[in-house]
């Protein structure tokens, strides 16, 4: 029987790779991905907005719908994976009363991670605040956030990890996240424009139309850096712990 | 020519990844996939996907495999 799952395995490689003969070559100014938005695109983005890295202005701002719906797709997926693996009877804890344990951890592990998450943190904000100008933004920034906080939690414990980050509800920051993108859109609707359309926060800022636009871009990925990087954490506690914190494999 | 090679070295990843006996080694591989899928992208000019792909694909998405094995075990049955 396994048999057959390779042949069909090996059968669809081959017609995949038939089908790839089919591709632009790469950089062809005829294929359709370089005719329809994309001369216009990487030819106004920079007067229209002050932000020379042009992946950046198609994410947040001209296709700045997309991205919104894709950090409510996150926050959603993260919410679902917590309530599928959440269950509050056999919960020893709650959130904001985990005791502090030192148990299953590492000297070495522990010092080098004091040494390296405020590296780690520094970059994730250099990521964030700099995607205007480098490859980077909110995602990668939130993620790279996140992978601080799992380095403290692999090298501490959870407990301690959810002690020393998340104390007083401070995961409901991920809500906070989205809400930041939607309320910069929705501030753009109250100024009289359209949603996200971030021209409408000049008069508040006080800046040029096109600082407008890079300060509303800038806005916009600090709310999606707080939702991936809480997600994110919150994904590896639920998978890591599957809800018992006091588990000897931590 | 290093594109054609590290093609060659992804599907031969992704092979072994379905072939290794224990779960731990097959998540570690599809972290070098993931990162080598993350230098092919950055020889195609394309940073920032290059960039995301280094950060999700082969760090947290391992970090989150490795753990979810910790819980469910290393071994596979089949």
């Amino acid at each position: 029987m396994k048999i057959y799952y390779k042949l069909v395995a090996i059968l669809l490689l081959f017609f995949l790779i038939s089908l790839t003969f089919d591709f632009p070559v790469t950089g062809d100014l005829t294929s359709p991905a370089n005719l329809n938005v994309s001369p216009y695109y990487l030819e106004n983005s920079v007067k229209q907005t002050h932000i020379p890295n042009v992946v950046t202005t198609v994410l947040a701002d001209y296709r700045g719908f997309d991205t919104l719906f894709e950090t409510s797709v996150i926050l959603t997926a993260g919410i679902a994976l917590i309530l599928i693996l959440f269950k509050s009877k056999r919960q020893k804890y709650s959130f904001s009363n985990l005791p502090r344990t030192t148990k299953g951890t590492d000297l070495v592990c522990q010092n080098s991670c004091k040494l390296a998450m405020p590296l780690m943190q520094l970059f994730a904000l250099y990521v964030i605040a700099h995607g205007h100008y480098s490859p980077g933004g909110g995602f990668q920034g939130g993620v790279i956030l996140a992978a601080s906080f799992i380095f403290y939690a692999i090298s501490f414990g959870v407990p301690n990890a959810l002690n020393r980050f998340f104390k007083n509800k401070r995961q409901m920051l991920a809500y906070l996240g989205v809400l930041i993108y939607a309320g910069v859109g929705a501030l753009c609707v109250i100024l009289k424009k359209k949603f996200l359309e971030y021209v409408a926060l000049k008069d508040i800022l006080r800046v040029s139309d096109e600082m407008a636009h890079s300060y509303g871009v800038l806005f916009v990925e600090i709310g999606v850096a707080l939702t991936i990087s809480i997600i994110m954490f919150a994904c590896y506690v639920f998978l890591a712990t599957g809800n018992s914190f006091d588990d000897e494999n931590l | 020519m290093l594109e054609f090679i590290i093609l060659l070295i992804l599907v031969i990843f992704a092979f072994l990844s379905l072939n290794v006996k224990n779960l731990f080694t097959a998540s570690i591989i599809l972290g070098a996939y993931s990162f080598l899928t993350c230098v092919l992208l950055s020889k195609m000019l394309a940073v920032d996907v290059a960039f995301t792909e280094a950060c999700v694909g082969s760090g947290v998405s391992t970090v989150l495999m490795v753990a979810t094995l910790c819980k469910v075990g290393f071994k596979t049955k089949d």
